[in-house]
Parts: C-alpha cells; sequence; structure tokens
C-alpha cells in the first residue's frame, strides 16, 4: 500500500525550497498543487522539458501540407477551371491559405495534446489533496510505499520551511 | 534562492493584495446581484441588439435591396463594418500573445477581457459578409467540400476566399486561446461556489482542473506555443483582408502599403476600443487597483506608436498618388479630399492624426475621463477610414457617366447599431459571469516588485 504525505505552504518560494529539499533527501515526488504555474518548481521537482514543442510542429507540418496539396489537387486536378488566365498551379496565390491551415492545424492539434495528455477534460473530476490550491495554497505530494516512508525526515524538512499543515494519507482512502 | 527582482519597479497591481484577495475581488463581482448600472448597460445593449435582429431579418426576408447600394458603389456600409469589427479583434490577440512572448507582465489584468473583446468583435466581423451573400443559407458554399456539384469547388485564388479562412482560423485559435487561458480560473470559481448548480456547471467547464504541477508545466508550454502561432495569425489576418481590395485594379485600393497600413489601423482601433471597454469596466466594477492608470497609459503609449504609422500611411498614399503620375490614382486621392465626401475624409483625418498626438501630454494621459473621450473619436475616425476607403475609391471610377453618390439606408443604419448592440450584450453577460481578469496570472505577478514583499 502506498502513502501520500501533503505538506502545504502560503507562498510559492518556500515552496520550491522545500521541493528541492525533499528531492536532495531522497523523497519521492508525485506532484505539486499551485494556485499558478510557478517559476523554478519544475527544476525543483526535477521534471523534463515539455515535448509538446515538437508534437506542434508536426501538426503545423501536416495542416501545410493538407493547405498546400488539397489547393493544389482540387484547382489542377480534379477539376481545373481557368480563371483570368492563370495557371492552373498558381502556388503563390495558394499560400495565405496554406498559412491559415498550418496555424489551425497546429493550435488545435497541441491544444487537444495537452488536454489529452493531462487528463483536463470536460466531465474529469479533478483530483484533490488538500483544500484551496486553486486559491492561495501551494501544495506539495510526496509519496512512497508504507513501510519505507521517513515521517520524521519529512516533517523536519517540512517545518524547517515554514510549512502551514501537513497530513499523511493513505492510497486507500 | 536569490531575489527574481529587486524593489525598485512599481507594482502591478495597487493596493496591498495577497493571493486570497485578489480570488476574492475578482469573483466577488460574479457573487453579487448585477449593479443597476450594470442593468441599464445590459438592457441598453439588448435593445440595440433587438433592433439588429428585426433590421437583418427584414433585409434577409427582403432581398439586399434594401440597402443604399447601386451598381457603382457595390461595396459600402456592410463591408465598412466588417473591416472596422475585424479592426477591433485586433487587439486582443495582440495584447495576449505579441506582449506574452515580449514578456510584458503588465497585460496580465487586461488580457482575459481584451480576448473576449476580440472574439465578440469576430462574430459581429463575421456576420456581415454573411449578410452581404444576400442568401446566407447557402453560406457554407464557402468551403471546399465534396459536393454533387462536380464536385464543384471554391476559387482558391480569390482574397475573398482567403478571407474565409483567414477569419474562422482566427476566430477558433482566439477562442481556443481564451478558453485555454481561463480554465485554471473556472476551477478557481468551481472550488469556492456555494450552491450546487453553480458548483456543477463550473465543475464541467473546468475539465476537472486541479492545479497539478505536472499539468501546469505542460499547460505553460502550451501557452508559449500558442502565443507563437497567434502574433503571426493576427498580422495574416488583416493583411488577407487588406488583400481584398490590395489586389483589385480599383485606384486607391490597388497599394502595396495596404497590408502594414492595415495591421496598424486594426491595432490602433482594437486599442482605442479596449481602452473604451476597460475604463468602463474598471469604474464600474470598480477594479482601480487592478487596471491602474499604468495600464491606461501603457496602452495610450501604443496608440500614439499606431496612430504614427497610420498617419505615416495617408501621407505615403497621397505621395504615391502624385510621384505614380498616373492621372486616375491622382484624380481619387484629391476626389477623396476635396470631393463630396470630403466631410467623410476630414473627420477621418482629424479624429485619427490629431486625436493620438494629445497623448504624449502625462496629464492627458492619466485623466482617465480625457482618455476615455478620445478613445470614442478614435473609433469614429477608424470607421470612417474603412467607409473613406471603400466608398470614395468606387463612387467616382474610370467612366464618369457610370458616377454615382452612396447614402446608406436606414436598413443599414440599424444593422451598425445592431453589431454593435450583439457586441455590448455578449460583453455585459462576460464581466458578470467570468472571471474578466486572469486571477492566476495576476497571482504570478503579485511578486513583481521583488521577493522581500511577500514574506512575513
Amino acid at each position: 500500500m502506498k502513502k501520500y504525505f501533503v505538506v502545504s505552504f502560503d507562498n510559492e518560494y518556500d515552496l520550491v525550497d522545500a521541493t528541492q529539499d525533499f528531492r536532495d533527501n531522497g523523497f519521492n515526488i508525485l506532484d505539486a498543487f499551485t494556485p499558478y504555474a510557478v517559476h523554478g518548481l519544475d527544476k525543483a521537482m526535477g521534471l523534463k522539458p515539455s515535448r509538446l514543442g515538437k508534437i506542434c510542429f508536426g501538426f503545423a507540418l501536416i495542416g501545410l501540407t493538407i493547405g498546400l496539396y488539397g489547393q493544389y489537387w482540387i484547382s489542377a486536378v480534379n477539376w481545373p477551371i481557368n480563371i483570368g488566365g492563370k495557371p492552373w498551379n498558381s502556388m503563390p496565390g495558394f499560400l495565405p491559405i496554406a498559412f491559415e491551415t498550418t496555424v489551425l492545424f497546429a493550435g488545435l492539434g497541441t491544444v487537444f495534446t495537452l488536454l489529452w495528455r493531462t487528463g483536463v477534460l470536460p466531465g474529469r473530476q479533478p483530483i484533490s489533496f488538500a483544500p484551496d490550491v486553486t486559491d492561495d495554497r501551494f501544495v506539495v505530494v510526496l509519496t512512497e510505499e508504507l513501510s519505507s516512508f521517513k515521517s520524521k525526515k519529512a516533517e523536519a524538512i517540512s517545518m524547517s520551511h515554514h510549512a502551514v499543515e501537513w497530513h499523511e494519507k493513505l492510497e486507500s482512502e | 534562492m536569490a531575489n527574481h527582482v529587486e524593489s525598485i519597479r512599481e507594482p502591478l497591481v495597487h493596493g496591498n493584495k495577497n493571493l486570497k484577495t485578489i480570488t476574492n475581488d475578482v469573483l466577488g463581482i460574479t457573487d453579487k446581484k448585477p449593479t443597476r448600472l450594470w442593468w441599464i448597460g445590459f438592457l441598453l445593449a439588448l435593445s440595440a441588439l433587438t433592433l439588429g435582429i428585426v433590421a437583418v431579418s427584414y433585409q434577409i426576408m427582403t432581398g439586399i435591396g434594401t440597402w443604399g447600394l447601386n451598381k457603382t458603389v457595390g461595396w459600402a456600409f456592410d463591408i465598412t463594418n466588417f473591416v472596422f469589427w475585424v479592426g477591433i479583434g485586433h487587439a486582443g490577440t495582440l495584447i495576449s500573445a505579441i506582449l506574452f512572448l515580449f514578456r510584458q507582465k503588465w497585460r496580465t489584468s487586461i488580457n482575459r477581457s481584451a480576448e473576449a473583446m476580440t472574439i465578440f468583435a469576430v462574430m459581429c466581423a463575421g456576420m456581415f459578409p454573411i449578410i452581404h451573400m444576400g442568401r446566407p443559407w447557402m453560406a457554407y458554399w464557402m468551403f471546399p467540400y465534396p459536393n454533387t456539384r462536380g464536385p464543384l469547388w471554391i476559387n482558391f485564388r480569390s482574397p475573398l476566399a482567403w478571407d474565409v479562412f483567414a477569419i474562422s482560423t482566427y476566430l477558433i485559435i482566439s477562442a481556443v486561446f481564451w478558453y485555454i487561458g481561463m480554465i485554471p480560473d473556472l476551477a478557481t470559481v468551481r472550488d469556492r461556489a456555494k450552491t450546487r448548480v453553480k458548483k456543477a456547471i463550473f465543475g464541467f467547464l473546468s475539465f476537472g482542473w486541479s492545479g497539478s504541477f505536472k499539468t501546469w508545466h505542460r499547460y505553460e508550454t502550451v501557452y508559449g506555443l500558442l502565443a507563437g502561432l497567434a502574433a503571426p495569425l493576427v498580422v495574416s489576418v488583416h493583411t488577407i483582408v487588406s488583400f481584398d481590395f490590395a489586389t483589385s485594379a480599383i485606384p486607391g485600393w490597388h497599394t502595396t502599403t495596404f497590408p502594414p497600413y492595415f495591421v496598424a489601423g486594426a491595432v490602433f482601433s482594437g486599442f482605442a476600443m479596449v481602452l473604451t471597454l476597460l475604463l468602463i469596466a474598471r469604474k464600474t466594477l470598480r477594479l482601480e487597483e487592478y487596471i491602474t492608470v499604468k495600464h491606461i497609459e501603457n496602452m495610450t503609449k501604443v496608440i500614439i506608436l499606431t496612430g504614427g504609422i497610420v498617419t505615416l500611411s495617408y501621407a505615403t498614399e497621397f505621395f504615391m498618388a502624385w510621384y505614380s503620375g498616373n492621372g486616375y490614382e491622382q484624380f481619387v486621392f484629391l476626389n477623396r479630399a476635396m470631393g463630396p465626401f470630403a466631410w467623410a475624409y476630414w473627420i477621418m483625418v482629424g479624429c485619427n492624426l490629431i486625436t493620438p498626438q494629445f497623448f504624449w501630454f502625462k496629464k492627458i494621459r492619466t485623466n482617465m475621463l480625457m482618455v476615455f473621450i478620445l478613445t470614442i473619436f478614435i473609433n469614429i475616425g477608424m470607421w470612417f477610414e474603412r467607409f473613406v476607403i471603400i466608398v470614395t475609391s468606387l463612387h467616382r471610377d474610370f467612366l464618369p457617366s457610370s458616377w454615382a453618390m452612396y447614402k446608406p439606408s436606414y436598413v443599414e443604419i440599424a444593422t451598425l447599431i445592431g453589431s454593435f448592440g450583439l457586441f455590448f450584450t455578449l460583453f455585459m453577460l462576460f464581466i458578470r459571469y467570468m472571471p474578466i481578469i486572469s486571477i492566476g496570472e495576476v497571482k504570478s505577478v503579485l511578486q513583481f516588485k521583488g521577493r522581500s514583499g511577500g514574506k512575513k
């Protein structure tokens, strides 16, 4: 059975310092819960940079291909129509729409990947370890097997970083 | 850990806020019963919208012969309104995306309402070309889809087809950007909701956002990517709108300066409209500590800059008309300044060239009533700019026998009033029911002054 150790702070700086301290002392950090994106917490938690930038680029390429090839196929292959003597493949004229489809695919693709990957989706219930994390509390959650958890050490670190509250929670609860 | 910023900067929000008071201040607006002032504004907007609905229904049932158009002036009021509203829609994305990329932290108090304004303005804009088609129920013909008529496709070489894609993409991406930015705040509303109905509604709208930092981490990446995508998008939209004119062979329209000229004009008019709305919201909702005088000042400075570019564009057009040696081009510009529509031209010049110059003075920039009045003049001036470009270029073309005058019919005027009604109705509902200031982002810049302020 797993055990969670939930520590709350009232400002971002204590949270970042404490998180760093927990990690340096070998604690396993499950996640942190904050009212806004705290600067520097990703380093303290040891999170790798997100790969969503590459996903975005991939979707942009798909959008560009669909935009360019789609217009070419429609205007030059499927039903070529002579409009003002312009070439069937009027590539420069296709660029504005190709740009728009690029942005559209990249934007929507990235956002849907984010929502799917983080599980932030319509109908989901929020996970909650401590109250007020969307208001003014900064919470870090440690997790370990029940038997191996060093409670005394975790409490000492929490205290030294001015934690306002901490409690333990079992997985089954 | 080292201090992030030294305490020499002026704080971005005033009144010694802490995290809790920000939540309560912003969401307190939606908890209370609406004020009398809000009801007056909402009912006024709703009446204008009703007038618009009646006018639009009438012209769709009867046909656009109810307008003042004729064979010579085939575009007038309707397209003027379209370009005007698209222009208004440019400030929101500029504030949320371009200022984000430039790390302008002061944007946090105003970006939410500016983005909402963008979406409502683009909705107003989109309405006009659809009505202009005469058979709006066929509007889906503008999109390329396999059909039973061949399939007969749209002409991708036409700037009007580019417009369809640009405006739709812009509307979709702005709406997504706005909503994604609002999810954390919707979760805040959910967590402090007292009634079960409100909890359920905002629980659904916030997609189960829990404040998890692993989510925040990816969310920040995506926010940056969306800002990077929206910045060129916003420039492309008004560029493409200007192509509607610039790619034609009409003197007065056929110029290569149109894209930058239109984009600068759009930002100019958009910022004026954001200021108009924010000054109202700030006063009626008592948000003076969040939307500070510094925010207003910064925006007036953007107006000085973009107003300068607009002035330069007017001068360039006249210079090129003379320098090109093209008689038709020269006639169009002399006709603009001295012909039968000279009154519209001089309203435009007066409002767009002279008004922004007042903002050079700090006394005027920091006087909220003066700023409010001046922005109204800019709104009027920018509407007339589009009117002047469209109508004066068309009404006296190459063949003097086909010259004509244009006078808007009451149906067209009612439609314009109706579009303002739609815009303000949506905005009033927004400031009543949604977090109008980005709570999360304002909290993140609270310590902007330096670390010492937040410590016990």
